[in-house]
């Protein structure tokens, strides 16, 4: 060090960079993983050769994380977001009418808007059109079980389709999944991939399901339940059920960046 | 008390189960609905950049292969570019290259197989570069939260040396997890990749 210098700040406090809001650098908030099921599950037997057993390695997010894909209207049928029309041969499908709707969000209650949300379900047998699926419950021909929707300027999406009805599995010998839905939704960034299951108000099956019941934290668990909603049903034709979806927050967003630099 | 902070709180992930085809590749589940439908092959003829195949398998806790496995990749273009608004990097921006792909693993062998292009170098926030790479999102009957992994090319010796996040990862044996290694397969472009849920050569899995 040159002794003649001056002296001077300590040099930690010369930021190269400006000063940036706390909200401002476009990264997701760190995952809370106490809302999540852990990998290793052993009363979901499947989860046992399936967990990783080291640590997960944190990073901060990149450019690699805090981008995803971006979907539109194109990339949808006008059929996509009605299963009991989508894949109708010579009527409508079996079983109960219902119409599920709700909003993405992310954590700071923004809604996510032109999200990709997927869904697909059992039959209101509890039989999957999968080749897999070989429980007795029958194949419904007027009944793929799978749609898709984009959510529009506020994070709202809706689709139509019947009910679908509680299945057995291996598990133990008598275990039976509660009647559900699977979601799998984008968001705006790859780090808030995610994929999850809903529930049914009231359904007996919920608090011994060995899936559900990986999840520790019990309101997380009823987060997954999503009620009756009178209001949205439509009379004499279908129940309505509301399922919100949360996905990470975000250090502002890239729109709000957008607009502050153009 | 001080006032409420008032952050939801992120939905619980569940297992993808073991029909999530139905749902996301449904050709796989044996039918066919949607007129458009998402794949595993990421490349127009137009696409920009060197062809390659990305090949491999996920191995579970006693050795055998996912086949009923679903990956998706995440990646820039030749330039080093994403296909995404947040993404204000120099490279060229391509509009009929997503970026994007889902496919899903062979019910007998277990493979699961991409066609796409090797991506080029991206900057991270503080001007690094870093070396070229494929980001890899996993699902399947047992896994209970989507696992986030990535590919490196084993090509690229020099880029993955100082490449930020490879160089966090400790002991530094496993950063070979990482790697994809490059052969040449009747003309064709092949990296393959082993991806290991658990034992002694268990693959990096991040927490993004
Ligand atoms: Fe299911």
């Amino acid at each position: 060090m040159n002794a003649q210098a001056p002296a001077s700040r300590d040099p930690r406090l010369n930021r190269p960079e400006p000063f940036t809001p706390p909200l401002g650098d476009g990264g997701f908030f760190q995952r809370d993983r106490s809302v999540h099921p852990p990998a290793y599950a052993p009363g979901y037997k499947s989860s046992v050769l399936r967990s990783p057993r080291q640590a997960l390695l944190s990073i901060e997010n990149s450019v690699s994380e805090i981008t995803g894909p971006v979907f539109g209207h194109n990339d949808l049928g006008p059929l996509d977001n009605d299963l009991i029309r989508n894949y109708a041969k010579d009527g409508d499908p079996v079983g109960e009418r219902i119409i599920v709707h709700g909003r993405v969000l992310d954590e700071t209650g923004r809604g996510v808007p032109n999200t990709l949300v997927e869904f697909w379900q059992a039959n209101a047998g509890g039989r999957y059109r999968h080749r897999k699926d070989t429980y007795l419950a029958p194949v419904d021909p007027n009944f793929g079980g799978c749609g898709r929707a984009l959510t529009d300027d506020t994070g709202y999406y809706y689709f139509r389709t019947v009910k679908p009805g509680p299945y057995p599995w291996r598990n133990f010998v008598n275990s039976w999944r509660p009647a559900h839905i699977h979601f799998s939704v984008f968001g705006s960034g790859f780090a808030q991939r995610l994929i999850t299951q809903m529930y049914f108000e009231g359904d007996p099956l919920i608090p011994v399901c060995p899936i559900l019941t990986t999840i520790p934290d019990k309101d997380a668990l009823d987060r997954l339940v999503a009620p009756l909603d009178l209001n949205a049903s439509t009379p004499f034709d279908s129940l309505a059920y509301r399922f919100d979806i949360v996905l990470r927050g975000q250090r502002s967003t890239y729109f709000e960046n957008r607009t502050a630099g153009n | 008390m001080p006032q409420p902070l008032d952050y939801l709180k992120e939905t619980a992930s569940q297992t993808a189960g073991p029909y999530v085809h139905i749902g996301l590749i449904p050709a796989m589940a044996g039918f066919d609905i949607f007129e458009k439908n998402f794949s595993n092959v990421l490349v127009t003829p137009n696409t920009q950049g060197e062809r390659i195949t990305l090949e491999g398998k996920v191995i579970d806790g006693s050795g055998s292969p996912l086949r009923d496995v679903l990956l998706e990749i995440w990646q820039a273009n030749a330039a080093g570019r994403y296909n995404h608004p947040a993404d204000r990097s120099a490279g060229a921006l391509e509009e009929d290259f997503r970026g994007w792909g889902r496919g899903g693993s062979d019910f007998e062998s277990g493979v699961v197989t991409f066609v796409t292009i090797k991506p080029g170098g991206i900057a991270d926030k503080s001007g690094r570069k870093c070396a070229p790479h494929v980001n890899v999102w996993i699902v399947a009957r047992g896994i209970n939260i989507g696992l986030n992994t990535r590919l490196y090319f084993s090509d690229e010796e020099a880029a993955n040396a100082a490449d930020p996040v490879l160089n966090l990862v400790e002991p530094a044996v496993r950063r070979k997890t990482l790697i994809a290694t490059r052969s040449e397969r009747a003309g064709k472009v092949v990296y393959s990749f082993t991806i290991n849920l658990q034992g002694p050569d268990e693959t990096v899995f991040f927490d993004v």
